[in-house]
């Protein structure tokens, strides 16, 4: 049996020099085998066709619900899954997945990621400052002689005392895991960040002391940061743009404010809506979604919202909505914008 | 991690010491709560307030660790109206927890037990039993029956090898062993309707690892929803959730509490899930109750330092502010508690006065108490 067709086709874009990165039509479909030969009978479209660029020194927050594909997004932007399966990913206006493997290495510490779950991605069995240091050195970030004490800089930034220089990963706090895995990025001088669920495994106060961090570092560096989160408070508060995530689409990505204060996607509308709000006088009007987020392989035809949304129109059921800027950098990919 | 560092100093012949007293007197206990056939008097009590479904009072669990005793939770009080719910916020560590596997005597044995302090509840009309001094063996009646416990993970209640249908069907049959097995089956099947679940009929032949976590919490609450109890604690229900999925259960509860008039004990570090579900608030810090009162109380008039630095370290999405505030430093060890108000080496407001012994908890307004030397000055006598 044949795998089926992939649509591979897209419009390139062109560089802006404003923009650290421009993803375009971005594409990540993992193959679906079946059991005994190994044959490819579909693919799960973590990432289906998304559109979007961050402005250098800015924050863009990614969100939406779990397994909707925002750290696959993450991850293909920074040439870190096998390949991607269609479309342009520009890092200062080079297609990264041009560059060869040495010239990749050579990139590589510019673009960093940070984990959701900063117990698993540090080595158990390295000291602190092996842990941020081992790709300084690899890298040759700086010269051997300085090597101690830019250690002991960037774990000061980090808020890390040198004292904890000999420490195992084990001795510290959720927090203090965070503030190394966060360290160990910026060492390598990096200047675009993915930051995928940072503070999602932490307490509210140490949420707080992690984000404003990240913030500091950013002014401190001119970073630019994608922020991925389900936690729509944290995004509002660290973003400058904002992109809304559904089974593998970007529906909706603009300011800010264009997503909180003039939401146009009705998956956004509903997603603002649902977010509990601590201040008893405050009463929402809730959207409930009905049902749950369908599965990723076998998504639904035409809008893959229409199964859940309650403007559906008749041809939301067949035509795939095209992204549409409806004002100045507010994109939204829904048929109710249709001249 | 200063506190960490001395645990660790504790010499091998200090911790066998602190393991051969740990054994003495866990076993005392441990021989009082499985006593066989205590006559019903020795828990019998009455409730102080015949609105309340549970009152704790003076709770003291603690656990006889290798390292020492952890009072997780040392002297906390609040009670639970009938048909309302009570939030119980926290860091991460307070003794939320602990609470609650109190109430369900859930604690791991031997090392935990409740050491003082009782558990009123109000197990029918005209009696109510004190479960600290209940033997475990008594708390069959109880557990799953009065009160349900849904907890964080779906999956510490679900058992992955049996299909949906029959671990309902089975909390049936345990509460009653007359029924059918076709009206334990339909009753299982309306009751997954109940909590939203679409296909109810499929879900029920199905397997837990074929749900989404969404699902699966929904099946847990159908299950703790069997017996129609009269409390259901919820320890932290919705934090593994997505925030739609969130708002789908925190729908399901409301509903349910009218339809079944139970109370509610909501236990989550979400202060927006508090101010949307809660109609009272018990603020929890280190083992202790720091603040309680009225929803309006907590989030209008925070009194206790500590909630007001919780409040402030939230971000949310209808406020601005350019940095978000930090509590300072950390918890105290568990381990080693000071002998002055727990919070001190974090309080950015405290006085002369806060040097000396533990603030004790005023009451400031009819329904409001904070545990705060700054809020003597509003102390209503009674
Ligand atoms: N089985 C145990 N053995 C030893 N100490 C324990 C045990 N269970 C809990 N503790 C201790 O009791 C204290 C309170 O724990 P608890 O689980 O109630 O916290 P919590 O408020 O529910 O926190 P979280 O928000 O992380 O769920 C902590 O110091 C914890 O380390
Ligand atoms: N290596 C992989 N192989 C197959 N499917 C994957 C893989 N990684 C992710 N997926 C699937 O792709 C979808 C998007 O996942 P992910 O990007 O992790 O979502 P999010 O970060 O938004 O929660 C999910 O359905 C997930 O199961
Ligand atoms: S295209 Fe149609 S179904 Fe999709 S979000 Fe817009 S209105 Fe809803
Ligand atoms: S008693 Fe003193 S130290 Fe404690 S919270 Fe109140 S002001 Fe702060
Ligand atoms: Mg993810
Ligand atoms: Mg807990």
């Amino acid at each position: 049996m044949a795998a089926p067709k992939i649509d591979r086709s897209f419009t390139p874009i062109e560089h802006s020099e404003e923009n650290i990165l421009e993803v375009n039509a971005l594409k990540k479909y993992f193959p679906i085998q079946d059991g005994i030969l190994k044959h490819t009978v579909g693919y799960v479209k973590a990432v289906d066709g998304v559109t979007f660029n961050i402005k250098r020194g800015t924050t863009m927050g990614l969100v939406g619900e779990s397994g909707c594909g925002k750290t696959t997004t993450g991850r293909t932007i920074l040439r870190l899954t096998d390949g991607k399966t269609s479309g342009q990913v520009l890092f200062n206006g080079q297609e990264i997945y041009d560059l060869s493997a040495k010239e990749i290495r050579a990139l590589r510490p510019k673009m960093q990621i940070i984990f959701q779950d900063p117990y698993s991605s540090l080595s158990p069995r390295m000291p602190v400052s092996e842990i941020i240091g081992e790709a300084v050195r690899e890298h040759g970030i700086v010269p051997k002689e300085e090597f101690d004490d830019y250690i002991e800089g960037i774990m000061s930034d980090c808020g890390l005392m040198s004292y904890h220089k000999d420490r195992y990963p084990h001795e510290f706090s959720g927090g203090q895991r965070q503030r190394i895995c966060i360290a160990r990025a910026l060492a390598l001088n990096p200047d675009f960040i993915v930051c995928d669920e940072p503070v999602s495994a932490l307490d509210v106060s140490i949420q707080a002391q992690i984000i404003n961090l990240l913030q500091d570092l950013q002014e401190k560096h001119n970073l630019t940061y994608l922020f991925i989160s389900h936690d729509l408070s944290v995004v509002k508060h660290i973003s400058d743009t904002i992109g809304v995530m559904y089974l593998g689409n970007l529906v909706e990505y603009g300011s800010r404010d264009d997503i909180f204060d003039s939401p146009a996607h009705p998956y956004t509308e509903a997603l603002l809506s649902a977010i509990p709000v601590p201040d008893p006088i405050v009463k929402t009007n809730r959207i409930v979604l009905e049902g749950s987020i369908p599965s990723p392989a076998n998504p639904p035809e035409g809008c893959k919202f229409h199964t859940r949304c309650a403007k559906c129109m008749d041809k939301c059921k067949t035509e795939i909505p095209v992204q549409k800027e409806i004002s100045p950098g507010h994109f939204v990919c829904c048929h109710l914008y249709d001249e | 991690m200063a506190d960490k560092k001395d645990l660790s100093y504790l010499s091998a012949k200090e911790s066998r010491r602190i393991t051969k007293e740990n054994r003495k007197i866990t076993k005392e206990y441990e021989k009082q709560i499985s006593r066989k056939d205590v006559p019903e008097s020795e828990y019998l009590t009455k409730m102080h307030n015949d609105k309340n479904i549970l009152e704790i009072d003076n709770l003291h669990t603690y656990f006889f660790t290798d390292q020492g005793v952890v009072r997780s939770v040392d002297g906390v009080s609040f009670d639970v109206p009938r048909g309302a719910t009570i939030g119980v916020v926290g860091e991460s560590g307070c003794g939320k927890s602990v609470t609650s596997l109190s109430v369900m005597r859930l604690l791991q044995r031997p090392i935990g037990q409740i050491v003082d302090g009782e558990i009123r509840f109000k197990v029918d009309d005209d009696k109510a039993y004190d479960i600290a001094k209940m033997p475990i063996a008594e708390m069959q009646h109880i557990r799953g029956k009065k009160i349900s416990m849904i907890f964080q993970e779906p999956m510490t209640t679900l058992n992955p090898v049996f299909k949906i249908g029959r671990q309902l069907d089975e909390v049936f049959e345990l509460h009653d062993k007359e029924t059918k097995a076709e009206d334990r089956r339909a009753k299982s099947i309306e009751l997954l309707e109940m909590v939203g679940i679409a296909n109810a009929e499929g879900v029920y032949d199905m397997y837990p690892h074929e749900l989404s976590g969404g699902m699966r919490q929904r099946v847990v609450i159908a299950m703790a929803l069997a017996c129609q109890p009269k409390l259901i604690i919820a320890d932290e229900p919705t934090t593994a959730l997505d925030v739609t999925i969130q708002a789908q259960i925190l729908d399901i509860f409301r509903q349910l509490k009218e339809k079944i008039n139970s109370s509610i004990m909501l236990i989550t570090h979400d202060l927006g899930v508090i101010a949307e579900m809660a109609d009272f608030v018990v603020v929890m810090y280190a083992g202790r109750i720091v603040e309680k009162g009225t929803l309006e109380d907590i989030f209008l008039h925070p009194a206790h330092p500590y909630t007001i630095g919780l409040m402030d370290s939230k971000p949310s999405v209808n406020k601005d502010v350019d940095r978000l505030y930090s509590i300072p430093g950390k918890v105290p060890n568990p381990i080693n508690m000071p002998d002055y108000c727990y919070f001190r080496d974090r309080c950015e407001k405290c006085l002369d006065k806060c040097d000396g012994e533990y603030p004790p908890l005023i009451k400031i307004s009819d329904t409001h108490y904070v545990a705060c030397y700054r809020s003597e000055d509003k102390e209503v006598k009674e």
